[in-house]
């Protein structure tokens, strides 16, 4: 150190440097040049290949959607507690920026390292790989209106695709767990890092808008790439084999993203979130036979291939009869109602949840976070899952119990931020 | 971080740990008052003991709008201390006398100064534990206090039993009183202060834990954000200063909560936090949040000079 004075801010970094280094002991050093390190050197660090790790998070639509499913969500609804639209687009120019940030694997803010504040970032994900992190922004019905009022003068811009949507039979909705002003949802390959996102950004949100309700999701359960496998959900089943494919993007045209021309222009390349908390009545379906539970999906339950085929992917033969002149495949199979109707494709985009043991029953509180993506829901979600609600067997062993609706306006360019369009329109 | 601010801060910090180097002597003649170097050469070896806070302490000293904060601060912690005097030797008298309706009465409002300026009066002495221990806080055998007499009063409805812990809480209050004279506080403890004062509402009476007997959770909820306030209300110009829009959230913020609570309001005193469903305390518990988190930002005042 030699002569060199020392001046009060270098007391102060001294003091921040020093004070992880003593709690980390002789290592300290080491350790937090490592995480520099990490942080400098990307990808590389982490044994991949450069970007591998990493998915943009400006782009002509919101990442997120169609890009590749990540093995973990945290999913987050709020609602706004400030009454001004503009404190609502500087959330939105926030949120974009720290969301922009994180998903380059950076802090969500810039690093501060006075002694007298908290620091901007949490800290969990420091060192840790950005792990394909999205996040996918969405607003819903009632940040246009609530309970009959215009709260932001956003009225005029709400998109008739965004209604509400209907009771739908056999739901148990817990309102406390539906809906919301707002979505945040954060997917990556790392729990801890799709935690740390929303964390943060419900901290950046704080005093402007407060959670709703969130959940946790631990393992996907669709695929949206043809370079994944279709995985199971909690039921054992390979559901959603034939989910549409960020490959083909004629069907992700025509089926997810909102086209110039329909509703407000806003939404153009923006696509509609449906949410459903599907409780699976796990102790019941785990009492159920073999061929009731093959039944009931309309597959095989080891291979996933339709009943009465051998291959995952060979196609559903809704027509097929067994010796005795029935269908292979019932009428009320899980396959054949979310088949039915070649107009009502989703991009389906879930995840397994538990929340625990329902204290109640003494029970699994486990299932499915179904998550779909669609250009009118109204016109693909809808008649679907009226169908499904009315005769599918799979009813048995599942309850709706919470359910949401959200408009994710399309990407955001650089510099630019997410709802950009909608919140300059007023 | 540049990496050289690190390879600094690593250094010092080797040199202080003790771990090669050899502590930076010779530097003490350099004719600072209170720098790194001071700290160093007297803490040498006992680094590990030394938090952070007491380097901070060092560091702000010499700011005189601080100061003056400080002092005004002092006094009010000060004034409260009289005050939790002047409230409990009634309610402990009624717990003599055997008037149960009477002490019930006096509890709570007898507890609100010391709600104000908990964080600042932990500071003077062990009295925590002996003045505010909630049940399972300490060894029952150890237990005494507001919350031991709270339980005879309200669940077995009595005060027999109680004169023990009623003049053991007189006595420990009058001798908190007698160490009004030591108080010495620095601007960093306000900063503090006011958050942990928050930190108090979000963690433990929300709940309804702190006043899990008597119900008078809204009695403390109230003075503990009033002892925030007051220790922001001192740091206002400098922050304003500094921030204003930063200074404007945070009033913005305290309105919020005290409207918030405001419907609660019965005569001089608070509905029992039993009537608060659980929508109710999600409610003020996210206006609380929203308060905390900028004033969590204050911190920035103390960086000055």
């Amino acid at each position: 150190m030699g002569d060199r004075k020392i001046s009060r801010r270098d007391l102060l970094r001294f003091a921040g440097a020093g004070g992880a280094g003593l709690t980390l002991g002789a290592g300290g050093y080491a350790t937090l040049q490592r995480a520099t390190d990490t942080r400098d050197a990307g990808d590389a660090a982490d044994g991949l290949l450069p970007g591998a790790s990493k998915v943009p998070f400006f782009g002509r639509n919101q990442a997120g959607i169609s890009t590749t499913q990540q093995e973990h969500m945290q999913f987050a609804a709020l609602d706004l507690v400030t009454e001004e639209v503009a404190e609502v687009r500087d959330l939105f120019r926030a949120w974009s920026e720290a969301a922009a940030r994180m998903t380059r694997g950076e802090p969500a803010g810039e690093e501060n390292y006075s002694q007298f504040l908290p620091p901007d970032d949490t800290g969990e994900a420091f060192g840790l790989s950005p792990a394909n992190l999205t996040l996918t922004f969405g607003v819903g019905p009632s940040l246009f209106e609530k309970n009959g009022e215009d709260r932001f003068g956003l009225a005029k811009a709400m998109p008739d695709a965004l209604s509400p949507l209907p009771p739908l039979t056999g739901d148990v909705l817990d309102g406390a767990r539906s809906d919301g002003d707002l979505c945040i949802q954060a997917c990556a390959d790392d729990p801890q890092v799709a935690f740390h996102a929303v964390r943060n950004l419900v901290r950046i949100a704080r005093g402007l808008a407060v959670v709703r309700w969130s959940q946790l999701g631990f393992g996907r359960t669709a695929s949206t790439s043809k370079t994944q496998a279709t995985p199971r959900n909690l039921m054992g089943l390979k559901d959603g084999t034939a989910n549409i494919k960020a490959e083909d993007t004629g069907l992700m045209d025509h089926f997810v993203w909102v086209p110039q021309g329909e509703g407000p222009s806003w939404m153009a390349g923006g696509t509609y979130l449906v949410s459903r908390r599907i409780r699976m009545l796990i102790e019941v379906w785990d009492r159920v036979s073999l061929a009731e539970q093959e039944g009931s999906i309309g597959r095989h339950k080891y291979s996933g291939a339709p009943i009465g085929k051998e291959d995952e992917f060979d196609p559903v033969d809704l027509e097929a009869k067994d010796e005795s002149g029935e269908p292979l495949i019932s009428s009320d199979a899980h396959v054949r109602l979310a088949r039915q109707s070649a107009d009502e494709k989703i991009l389906r985009r879930g995840y397994s949840f538990t929340d625990g043991f329902d204290a109640e029953r003494g029970q699994l509180d486990a299932g499915l976070f179904f998550i779909s993506f669609q250009r009118d829901p109204h016109r693909q979600f809808v008649p679907l899952q009226q169908r499904l609600a009315a005769s599918d067997r799979l009813n048995e062993y599942i309850r709706h119990t919470a359910s949401a609706l959200f408009a994710c306006p399309p990407g955001a360019s650089e510099g630019g931020y997410v709802g950009e369009r909608l919140f300059e329109s007023v | 971080m540049k990496r050289w601010e690190i390879f600094v801060g690593a250094l010092l910090l080797c040199a202080v740990a003790g771990c090669g180097e050899p502590p930076p002597s010779g530097e003490q003649g350099a004719g600072t008052e209170t720098t790194a170097e001071n700290t160093a050469e007297t803490t040498e070896g006992t680094m590990a003991e030394t938090t952070a806070e007491e380097t901070t302490v060092v560091d702000v000293g010499g700011n005189p709008e601080l100061e003056e904060a400080t002092d005004a601060y002092e006094e009010y912690v000060a004034e409260q201390i009289v005050l939790l005097e002047e409230r409990t030797e009634p309610f402990v008298d009624a717990v003599l006398a055997g008037k149960v309706g009477r002490a019930k009465d006096l509890y709570a409002p007898a507890r609100e100064p010391w709600e104000r300026i908990e964080p600042i009066a932990a500071q003077l002495g062990d009295y925590d534990p002996e003045i505010d221990a909630r049940e399972g806080d300490v060894p029952e055998d150890e237990w005494g206090g507001f919350h031991r007499i709270e339980k005879a009063l309200w669940v077995e409805g009595t005060t027999e039993g109680q004169e023990e812990y009623a003049r053991g809480l007189l006595e420990d209050v009058r001798n908190l009183r007698g160490e009004i004279e030591g108080l010495e506080l620095e601007p960093v403890d306000l900063v503090t202060g006011s958050v942990e004062l928050l930190n108090e509402v979000s963690a433990g009476k929300i709940t309804g834990e702190e006043e899990r007997y008597s119900h008078t959770d809204l009695y403390d909820i109230q003075a503990n954000v009033e002892g925030s306030e007051a220790a922001f209300e001192e740091l206002k110009p400098e922050i304003a200063g500094e921030d204003l829009a930063l200074a404007n959230d945070i009033e913005e913020g305290f309105d919020q909560v005290y409207e918030e609570l405001d419907q609660y309001r019965r005569g001089n005193g608070w509905i029992s936090y039993e009537k608060l469903d659980e929508a109710d305390r999600r409610a003020l518990s996210q206006k609380v949040d929203a308060l905390a988190e900028p004033l969590s930002q204050a911190g920035q005042v103390l960086e000055k000079g």
